[in-house]
C-alpha cells in the first residue's frame, strides 16, 4: 500500500489506534451474533444473522491486517484478534451487550447499522487508501443490515402487544449505550484532521432520523436521552466482555499460534 | 553470450505468456456457484507480469466475509501450477469495489440457467430502505415473485420463490 506510506509515517499510533478500534468493533459484535447460530427463531433468521456476522467478520479481517500492516511489529490479524488482553481491546460498549432475547438483538444491530451506514459512506472518501477501499466494499454490506433490521423493527413494534412491549425494552436498556458511538476523543480528532477520519458526531442527525422514521413506522418511540454509557474506547468496558473473550479466544490461548 | 531479444518480440512473448496464464486463471471455477467462473463473476481481475518475471494474478472479494476468497486465490494459484507456470503471485485486491456489474453476460446466462436469478441490471436505488426491486424467476420467467429473506445460503444470495409457478429459488444480491 504505497499510497498510505505518508499518512502512516504522519501518525503511525493513532492511525494504528482508529483502526484497531473499528476492528474491534466488527470483531466483537460478529461474536455476539454467531451465539444465535442455530438458536435463533427461524431458520431465515438463523441464516440472516450468521450472514450479517460473517459481513463484520470480513470486514474486521480486513481492518485487523491492515491494523497490524500500520503497526509494523509483525503482528497478524489472528495475533490482534485473539492474543489481547481484555482493557486492550477498545471496541464500543453496545457491541458486547448480551443478546438478550430476539428484540435486544434486533435493536442493537439496528442502532448499530444506522451509525456503520453513514460512517462507511463517508469513510469511502478518506484520504487512506485502503480505508476508503474497506469502507467502499462495507458500505454496501451494511445497507443490507440496516434494511433486515428496520423491517424486524417495523414488524415487532407493529406486531403483537409482547412482541410490542419487548421492543420497547429492549430500546430503552439499549439508549444508554448510543451516545458513544457519536464521540470524537484526541485519536478521532487527529483522524478527521488529516483527512483519514469520520466525524463522529456529525453522523447524529442522520442516525437520529433514520432511526425515527422506522421507529415512527414501527408504532416506537425512541427513548429520551438520559445518562450515557462509555469508556470502550479507553478499554473501560462492562462485564460482558471477559467473557465474550474467554470463548473467543480459547483455541489461541490453549494452543498459541494454531492456525487452519 | 545469451543472445537479448528485440524488445518487440519479448514483448509478444510476454504477451502470450500472460495470455495463456489468463486462460487457465480464468477457468477457475467459483467453488459455492460451480457452474461460472471466476472470470464470469468478475472475481479475477487481472495477470500481469512483474520485472522479476513473476505471474501476478489479482483477484477480488465480493464479499468482505466470503469464505471462498481463501479457496479462490488457493485454486489460483493450482491452475496456474498446473498450466506450467511455477513463479506465480496471487494478489487480492480492495479497490475499485466488487459489485455485481463485474459479472459477464455470459455469467448471468449461466447463473439463470442453472436456476440463480442475476442481479438486476441497474442497481437497486441504496437509500429507498424499503426499495423492492424487481426479480424474474429462473424457472419460469415470471415477475410475480417475492422476497422470503434478505439472507440466502452464502453472502452474495438472497433467498425468493416464485408465486406463479411456486418454485423457491436463490437470487444473486445486487450490490
Amino acid at each position: 500500500m504505497s499510497g498510505t506510506c505518508e499518512t502512516i509515517m504522519a501518525s503511525n499510533q493513532t492511525l494504528f489506534s482508529y483502526v484497531l478500534r473499528l476492528a474491534d468493533d466488527h470483531l466483537i459484535l460478529s461474536q455476539r451474533l454467531g451465539e444465535w447460530c442455530g438458536e435463533a427463531p427461524t431458520l431465515e433468521e438463523d441464516l440472516a444473522l450468521a450472514n450479517i456476522a460473517l459481513d463484520l467478520i470480513g470486514q474486521a479481517r480486513a481492518l485487523y491486517a491492515y491494523a497490524g500492516q500500520v503497526e509494523g511489529k509483525g503482528r497478524n490479524e489472528d495475533q490482534l484478534a485473539f492474543m489481547r488482553y481484555e482493557r486492550d481491546y477498545q471496541n464500543l460498549l453496545i457491541t458486547e451487550q448480551p443478546n438478550g432475547d430476539f428484540a435486544h438483538t434486533i435493536v442493537r444491530q439496528f442502532f448499530i447499522s444506522a451509525y456503520m451506514d453513514p460512517f462507511w459512506r463517508r469513510m469511502e472518501s478518506s484520504k487512506d487508501e485502503m480505508l476508503a477501499a474497506i469502507a467502499a466494499k462495507a458500505s454496501k454490506e451494511v445497507t443490507y443490515h440496516l434494511r433486515h433490521t428496520s423491517e424486524w423493527v417495523i414488524r415487532l413494534g407493529d406486531g403483537t402487544r409482547e412482541s410490542h412491549e419487548r421492543m420497547v425494552e429492549a430500546l430503552d436498556d439499549l439508549m444508554m449505550f448510543t451516545g458513544e458511538l457519536f464521540e470524537m476523543d484526541a485519536v478521532a480528532q487527529e483522524m478527521l484532521q488529516s483527512g483519514v477520519g469520520v466525524d463522529a458526531s456529525d453522523l447524529k442527525a442522520e442516525w437520529q432520523h433514520t432511526v425515527q422514521t422506522i421507529l415512527q413506522e414501527a408504532t416506537l418511540e425512541l427513548p429520551k436521552a438520559g445518562h450515557m454509557q462509555t469508556g470502550g474506547r479507553t478499554g473501560r468496558h462492562s462485564e460482558h466482555l471477559g467473557h465474550i473473550l474467554s470463548e473467543l479466544q480459547y483455541m489461541q490461548r490453549s494452543f498459541p499460534g494454531l492456525t487452519w | 553470450m545469451t543472445r537479448i531479444p528485440d524488445k518487440h518480440a519479448q514483448h509478444a512473448s510476454q504477451q502470450s505468456l500472460q495470455q495463456a496464464a489468463w486462460a487457465a486463471a480464468a477457468a477457475v471455477p467459483d467453488p459455492e456457484i460451480p457452474v461460472v467462473t471466476i472470470a464470469d463473476l468478475g472475481i479475477l481481475r487481472s495477470i500481469a507480469l512483474d520485472e522479476e518475471g513473476c505471474i501476478v494474478a489479482q483477484v477480488t472479494p465480493t464479499y468482505s466475509g466470503c469464505p471462498a476468497t481463501n479457496l479462490i486465490q488457493q485454486m489460483v494459484l493450482e491452475a496456474l501450477h498446473e498450466a506450467g507456470f511455477e513463479n506465480v503471485r496471487v494478489e487480492s485486491v480492495l479497490s475499485p469495489a466488487w459489485t455485481t456489474d463485474w459479472i459477464s453476460s455470459e455469467g448471468r446466462k449461466k447463473l439463470r440457467q442453472f436456476g440463480i436469478a442475476p442481479p438486476t441490471e441497474t442497481s437497486n436505488s441504496k437509500r429507498a430502505l424499503f426499495g423492492e426491486t424487481l426479480v424474474t424467476c429462473p424457472h419460469c420467467g415470471s415477475g410475480e415473485t417475492e422476497r422470503v429473506s434478505e439472507f440466502g445460503s452464502t453472502p452474495c444470495k438472497a433467498l425468493y420463490r416464485c408465486l406463479a409457478c411456486r418454485e423457491p429459488f436463490d437470487y444473486f444480491k445486487c450490490h
